[in-house]
């Protein structure tokens, strides 16, 4: 067993032992909130993406990101409703530029390939940033800011900020944050071989392990409901338009999986910068199209019970859902793609694609 | 997880970029020396020439064992230069359903006897098969076929006719599914048995069968007190259900499950040219997107199979989603390109509407949409 999976098994067991969706639901309350957390800091999940040399464990970038993409889709898997992902995106954006992680939870901005953040000549910071995932939320905020050409990476309490409040479509935290005015706690700059895109990227691979994590449990789900609930005399799973709807969510869920597993592996080996424009943009766009037509058909064949609020399955569907627009949606990133397709001629299309 | 998928991110190694590139190299000299290219219509006779030179560079039979002149490579590196015959729309007719079906089944279930007379001379290119399954009234329902095989001597006496025989009529010989035995009560999938029957033997009748594409490739094969020779048999008598699902991976996963309406996206990058309006990137972007990942699905499943894993769901998965994008991709194509407001090279529609005649075949091949749905849904654990 190799450390990625390693990893993964220890969120995949914390998860299971303090975010087990039925337990949430019925406990009716948010405190469940506060032991997972704790868990998942002692295991010191939000480091995963980090190298020994960065204060992480694997010795290896393609090694530690490895692990970091199996604990998100460990985390999809159980629809995790806290700011893990966030936080391990910004422990990573803060080590790129060689600074600590304060500890506690945390989240990037911006988290919107359109939104600015930029220094003031006072050193204040300046723009505002849109679907900022648990805003409010968390303990700070990573910044991806910049003074003159110069990206610097910015440590920001999220109580200074001005928030107009927002939630996605799974009522999960998505403000949006001005910077306006707003003093760091602490900077640094980045190198520059740093390119903005990279954390759009890294964030684009993280949601679209999670989105084929969510499918995979909503799959699992569904085929089990399939198989236990009865109608006309026999298990509805028996049904060929059933089997051909799950057919369907399984093919959908395999799409999901391998777009995101692809985009992760082209990122944690390091690759051209078109062929990761493929990969992500592809990741992004995929697994979008998988949480539509996966999600629909697991409603579909759980009935009304699926639609019922104390019933599991709405906790996978909607986070599916919701992880699709962050960090650009699918049409800004088919743009992206099909600019830089055009752009390259189409006698070039084929060899980017058997390059990957 | 019960329903794990594995999709692992297999990706080529090295050498296969380097066998590409070679690929890549003969291929272009074909095209330069005519064989084929845009615009024209490769004879049978040119594309048996063109086969015996791909056989020459050792690209028929590459994962076979050396004794039968396979060179044992890799699963990944026949899908390299499968995939590259497939881009070029190389004239592989003569030798793609021995390289990928008929040669593995004779290696797997073939008398030695059998072995050596054939797989060397499809290795060279000599020796190219047809598909007999299907008949008149069995198609999805493989196991109700009536072409009969009966005992003669040594031998066997075949009677019957096979219908929708992809190029039979270009081919030496037929792997042919015959019923040797009425099904029994228990299992209905009792008493049919597969031989390797050479086209060339008196009493086989060869009818053409047109296509609404106009494309000339389908066949009846009808079946006359045919003699086969008893080391023709492949595998068990009466047991050939038992021999069919394995092999199906290899025929249902690869590039030419979603590669063959690639010409219409070729066509619309180009129309679209270096600077394309927002809805027509838009749209190229997302059609990118999915012909990336079916593709990194597809080299996945090579992998597994690489690996010596059976993967007979993911298979499916992969040619269920890839003939059905294939498949719409023209049509995707005419909507994206119905905006764009220049003559283009004039070839555009005509080229289009043929890919628009040909997709509908793409979801019935080898294996209907709802075939492979219920495969998947066993798969699932739900049959
Ligand atoms: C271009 C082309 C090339 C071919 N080449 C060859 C060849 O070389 N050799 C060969 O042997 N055959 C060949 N075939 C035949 C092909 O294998 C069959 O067409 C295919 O298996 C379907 O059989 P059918 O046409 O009899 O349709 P049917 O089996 O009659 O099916 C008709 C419809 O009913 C559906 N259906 C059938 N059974 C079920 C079920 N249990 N559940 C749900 N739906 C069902 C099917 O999905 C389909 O939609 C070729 C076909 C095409 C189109």
């Amino acid at each position: 067993m190799d450390n990625s999976e390693l990893v993964a098994q220890t969120a995949s067991r914390i998860f299971r032992d303090h975010a087990d969706a039925q337990e949430i639901i019925l406990s009716g309350n948010e405190d469940w909130r506060v032991a997972l957390w704790s868990a998942i800091e002692g295991a010191a999940l939000p480091a995963a993406f980090l190298t020994e040399e960065q204060g992480g464990f694997g010795e290896t970038r393609a090694e530690v990101y490895a692990a970091g993409f199996a604990v998100l889709r460990e985390a999809g898997r159980s629809a995790l409703a806290v700011p893990l992902a966030e936080t391990m995106l910004a422990v990573w954006l803060l080590a790129q530029a060689g600074m600590e992680a304060p500890g506690g939870a945390m989240s990037v901005a911006p988290a919107d390939p359109r939104d600015r953040i930029r220094f003031r000549e006072d050193g204040s910071l300046e723009g505002r940033a849109r679907r900022v995932p648990f805003g409010m939320a968390v303990d700070r905020i990573a910044v991806l800011a910049s003074r003159a050409g110069q990206r610097i990476v910015a440590l920001v309490d999220p109580k200074d900020c001005t928030e107009r409040v927002g939630r996605s479509l799974a009522l999960d935290p998505t403000p949006t944050l001005t910077f306006d005015g707003v003093q760091p706690i602490a900077q640094a700059p980045l190198p520059d071989d740093f390119d903005p895109q990279d954390l759009m990227q890294m964030g684009v691979a993280a949601r679209a392990a999670l989105i084929s994590g969510a499918l995979e449990t909503v799959l699992d789900l569904s085929v089990r409901y399939a198989t236990e609930r009865v109608a006309f005399g026999r298990p509805i799973g028996k049904f060929q338009a059933v089997q051909h709807m799950l057919a369907r969510l399984g093919g959908e869920t395999a799409a999901a999986v391998s777009a995101a597993c692809s985009a992760a592996d082209a990122l944690a080996t390091g690759q051209p910068a078109e062929a990761l424009l493929l990969e992500v943009a592809a990741a992004k766009i995929r697994c979008g199209e998988a949480a539509e037509t996966g999600t629909l058909i697991a409603h579909q064949v759980h009935g009304a019970i699926g639609i019922s609020d104390e019933h599991v399955l709405h906790r996978y569907t909607l986070r599916a859902l919701a992880w699709r627009e962050d960090f650009g949606g699918e049409s800004h990133w088919a743009l992206a793609l099909g600019r830089a397709v055009c752009a390259s001629g189409t006698d070039a299309l084929w060899p980017l694609l058997a390059s990957r | 997880m019960t329903n794990a998928l594995r999709f692992d991110p297999i990706r080529l190694p090295e050498a296969c970029q380097d066998l590409r590139q070679e690929v890549r190299a003969f291929l272009a000299e074909e095209m330069a020396r005519g064989t084929f290219g845009p615009g024209k219509e490769t004879s049978p006779e040119e594309a048996l020439e063109f086969s015996r030179r791909v056989g020459a560079r050792g690209w028929i039979g590459m994962t076979w064992p050396k004794q039968y002149g396979g060179q044992e490579l890799s699963f990944l590196e026949r899908y390299v230069v499968t995939e590259e015959m497939r881009i070029a729309n190389a004239p592989v007719r003569p030798f793609f359903a021995a390289d990928r079906q008929s040669g593995p089944t004779i290696i797997r279930y073939g008398s030695e006897a059998l072995k050596q007379a054939i797989l060397p001379r499809i290795v060279k290119g000599e020796a190219s098969f047809c598909i007999g399954m299907s008949e008149a009234n069995s198609g999805s329902d493989l196991f109700a076929a009536q072409a009969r095989a009966r005992r003669d001597g040594d031998g066997w006496r075949l009677n019957g006719a096979k219908i929708w025989t992809s190029n039979a009529h270009l081919n030496d010989f037929m792997i042919g599914l015959f019923r040797t035995s009425p099904a029994t009560t228990q299992n209905r999938r009792h008493g049919l048995t597969s031989f390797v029957i050479d086209l060339k033997t008196p009493g086989i009748d060869i009818k053409p069968i047109g296509m609404m594409s106009g494309t000339r490739e389908f066949n009846e094969v009808v079946f006359n007190d045919v003699f086969v020779p008893g080391d023709n048999l492949l595998g068990e008598i009466d047991g050939a259900w038992k021999q069919a699902t394995s092999e199906l991976a290899y025929e249902r996963s690869g590039p030419e499950r979603f590669l063959e309406t690639y010409d219409a996206l070729r066509d619309l990058v180009a129309l679209a040219g270096p600077e394309p309006d927002t809805r027509m990137a838009e749209g190229i972007g997302r059609l990118v997107a999915q012909l990336h990942t079916l593709r990194r699905m597809s080299v996945s499943v090579a992998g597994m199979l690489e690996n010596g894993v059976e993967p007979v769901v993911e298979a499916a998965i992969v040619k269920d989603l890839g003939t059905v994008w294939e498949q719409a991709l023209p049509h995707r194509v005419r909507t994206l390109a119905a905006l764009h407001d220049d003559e283009g090279d004039g070839g555009f529609e005509e080229r289009l509407n043929q890919q628009m005649r040909i997709a509908p075949k793409l979801t019935i091949q080898g294996g209907t949409t709802e075939i492979l749905r219920g495969i998947i849904a066993r798969g699932l654990g739900l049959r």
